[in-house]
């Protein structure tokens, strides 16, 4: 069990290694876009990461390049920062030619006077939320299609909307979603992945003013799917965002979920849970933007690993920008390895620019199930399968729990047995 | 009354320089009702012993027997010797990520029972025990012995010994590591749970100290896998004041 965690609060603080401004690891920064733009910069700039990869340098978060255009970024070569983990052999080419298959069919099922749009891609939502800050994401906004809109209006209560988003192609294709929570509305959306698809995505997130979001993005691939989704939101004053990432299926799926504040007073709180099976590439990169002063976020990110090169990503980009005093934030990601030749990395970055905050922290832990365990457990009497159940569900309710659709937790549950039933065989 | 008979038992490991045997023809038999203190100098087998009758898969039985009221041990997995009632404290409990305490003594108590304990006498039970050796409520909702000091997990493992109330008990040197305070709390428990239900129980012990709280019946002195001599509670007063020496120089 290796265990690192830095919680801080109070005064000033900086944590990492020195970066020089203007250089990455590769050199020089790969676009001068958006300089002017990014308050986060130079000397002020740390980055912080642990595990495997400990000890790289790193821009600051807050200094990548984002734009609607992909002329400006370049081709990967899979050294990049964000994409050093990786396997770009294995992205079906959504990083190379613009990806012109149909997207998968979405299907709305929720509550009444819910309605999807299909809008072109110069509708006034498109864009209200995000940016791409990577050339898959680019990619993928220059060559979508249409959009699909759903609008949760203004002051509704407790809507549900499940949009089962079925692929049945392994062409590559462009996704776009935008979902936006009207000033004081509270809802739950649930973006359910299933069947196989190489597909690029880009969910905007519009979160209003005082509005209630639950974002579920389950991923519940067939073996075979390739999945990259830019999953941004923008969280207005006093306003409050769960996103919730559920990874089980595909052979490569990398989300990035962001959440950026647009006023004072807003909440974010961004988990995740995956396992990943032999083989397959489990990748989450967060990043929670406090560019707003007084905001709360908190993360916590669970994964389980089982079987040779089943390997998972996990980095958490905390930035704390120097208006973000009274900043409360905490992120964490916790790893089970439950088997030999699975792989964990984990890097949590918190750049922190002002010491006004109430506290910043955070912790990764990567546990091994090993036989020591459940020979413990078995010499009090409980059986090697329900040993292997006890450990894994009791380290993954924590997050199914904080989900709070009582049909998606019992399906989350029966999905974490079959996923254990598959080791026993 | 049960017994619990262990009979020219030959135990060895695979290392990486091969075979290596370790327990060369133990002969021991505990009652219930019974406290027999076993001491020996270091890596002269004890924690062996008490593992191999756990049934931990790293120790090879090759030749001997345990038996249980006549039944053959050696033939149950572990989890079956548990439920057959044999405990064992563990000299280093294992920390178990991702189950909490909570969760793991219902499912081990429901293991052992077979069945579920009814929910508000057993929150009650787990409660009153946890008091009584003095650990914190709060323990429940961490994960089994995750982050624990050495001398709360030692009082984690007699916390179970009571809950499950085993036939027969193995403390592999439970009081170790443990402070002055601590070693009177938890030998109380192990004397309350001796005085609850009929146990047997095997005292491993570097120290006459704890035995002052848990009187044996029999104190066994064990050298180079083997037990060398047995006496009553006088013989663990005489190792203290000589140590082993006269054991390990052979004549
Ligand atoms: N995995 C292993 N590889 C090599 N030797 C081992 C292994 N496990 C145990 N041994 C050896 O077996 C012998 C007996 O060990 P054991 O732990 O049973 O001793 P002990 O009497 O409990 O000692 P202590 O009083 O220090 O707890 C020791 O010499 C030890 O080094
Ligand atoms: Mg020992």
């Amino acid at each position: 069990m290796t265990d690192t965690a830095t919680t801080l609060s109070g005064e000033k603080a900086r944590i990492g290694s020195p970066s020089i401004a203007g250089f990455t690891e590769e050199g020089e920064n790969l676009s001068p876009l958006n300089e002017d733009a990014s308050p986060l910069g130079g000397d002020a700039s740390k980055a912080h990461s642990h595990g495997a990869a400990a000890g790289i340098p790193q821009a600051s978060r807050g200094e990548r390049p984002t734009s609607y255009d992909l002329a400006d970024f370049p081709a990967l070569t899979g050294r990049e920062e964000d994409w050093r983990f990786t396997p770009l052999k294995r992205l079906g080419g959504l990083h190379k030619a613009a990806p012109s298959a149909d997207a998968p069919a979405v299907a709305l099922a929720g509550s009444e006077g819910l309605a999807l749009e299909t809008v072109a891609m110069d509708d006034a939502r498109v864009g209200s939320a995000g940016v791409p800050d990577d050339r898959v994401s680019a990619n993928a906004w220059n060559a979508a299609k249409e959009a699909t809109v759903l609008s949760i209006p203004a002051g509704a209560e407790g809507a549900e909307a499940i949009l089962t988003i079925k692929g049945d192609s392994s062409e590559a294709a462009a996704q776009h979603v935008v979902i936006v929570a009207e000033p004081n509305s509270s809802s739950v959306v649930v973006l359910d992945h299933v069947g196989t698809a190489v597909l690029a995505q880009n969910v905007e997130v519009d979160v209003k003013e005082g509005a209630k979001l639950t974002l579920v993005s389950l991923q519940a691939w067939q073996n075979d799917a390739i999945h990259t989704s830019a999953q941004q939101a923008k969280v207005g004053k006093d306003a409050y965002y769960k996103h919730v990432a559920v990874t089980f299926g595909g052979d490569l799926v990398r989300l990035t979920p962001s959440a950026r504040f647009d006023g004072p007073g807003a909440e974010a709180e961004m988990y995740g849970l995956y396992f990943a099976d032999a083989g397959q590439h489990l990748e989450h990169r967060l990043l929670v933007d406090h560019n707003q002063p007084r905001c709360k976020s908190n993360v916590l990110y669970k994964g389980a690993l089982q079987g040779k090169d089943a390997h998972t990503v996990w980095v958490g980009d905390v930035l704390i920008r120097k208006n973000a005093e009274g900043t409360d934030s905490y992120e964490a990601n916790r790893n089970l390895v439950l088997t030999d030749g699975a792989r964990a990395d984990s890097v949590p970055n918190l750049e922190i620019e002002t010491g006004q905050i109430e506290g910043a922290g955070h912790a990764s832990t990567t546990g091994r199930f090993d036989d020591e365990h459940l020979f413990y457990l078995m010499a009090r009497g409980i059986d090697e399968k329900t040993a292997r159940r006890l450990v894994v569900r009791g380290f993954l309710n924590e997050i199914i729990q904080k989900i709070g659709v009582a049909d998606l937790e019992d399906r989350l549950n029966e999905t974490v047995e079959a996923e254990l039933a598959a080791t026993e065989n | 009354m049960s017994t619990l008979e262990i009979k020219d038992l030959h135990v060895s490991i695979d290392t990486e320089q091969g075979t290596k045997e370790i327990l060369k023809g133990v002969t021991l038999t505990i009652n219930t009702g019974e406290t027999h203190a076993i001491m020996g100098p270091n890596g002269s087998g004890k924690s062996t012993l008490a593992s191999t009758i756990a049934g931990h898969p790293r120790y090879n039985v090759t030749s001997g027997s345990i038996l249980l009221d006549g039944e053959d041990v050696l033939e149950m997995s572990v989890d079956e010797r548990a439920r057959a009632g044999l405990f064992l404290a563990m000299q280093y409990p294992v920390e178990v990520p991702g189950v909490t305490m909570t969760n793991f003594l219902r499912t081990a108590k429901t293991a052992i029972d077979g069945e579920a304990p009814s929910l508000r006498h057993w929150t009650k039970d787990v409660k009153a025990a946890m008091a009584n050796l003095k650990i914190d409520a709060d323990f429940a909702n961490r994960n089994v012995n995750e982050g624990f000091s050495g001398g709360e997990k030692k009082r984690v493992e007699i916390l179970q010994l009571e809950l499950f109330k085993p036939r027969f008990a193995v403390l592999d040197e439970t009081d170790s590591g443990l402070d002055v305070d601590a070693l009177k709390v938890v030998s109380e428990g192990v004397n309350r749970a001796s005085e609850n239900h009929e146990m047997g129980t095997m005292l491993i012990t570097h120290y006459t100290r704890i035995l002052r709280y848990i009187t044996p019946d029999f104190v066994h002195v064990f050298v180079d896998g083997r037990v060398a001599e047995q006496g009553g509670p006088e013989l663990a007063e005489q190792l203290e004041e000589e140590g082993y020496d006269r054991f390990t120089v052979k004549a």
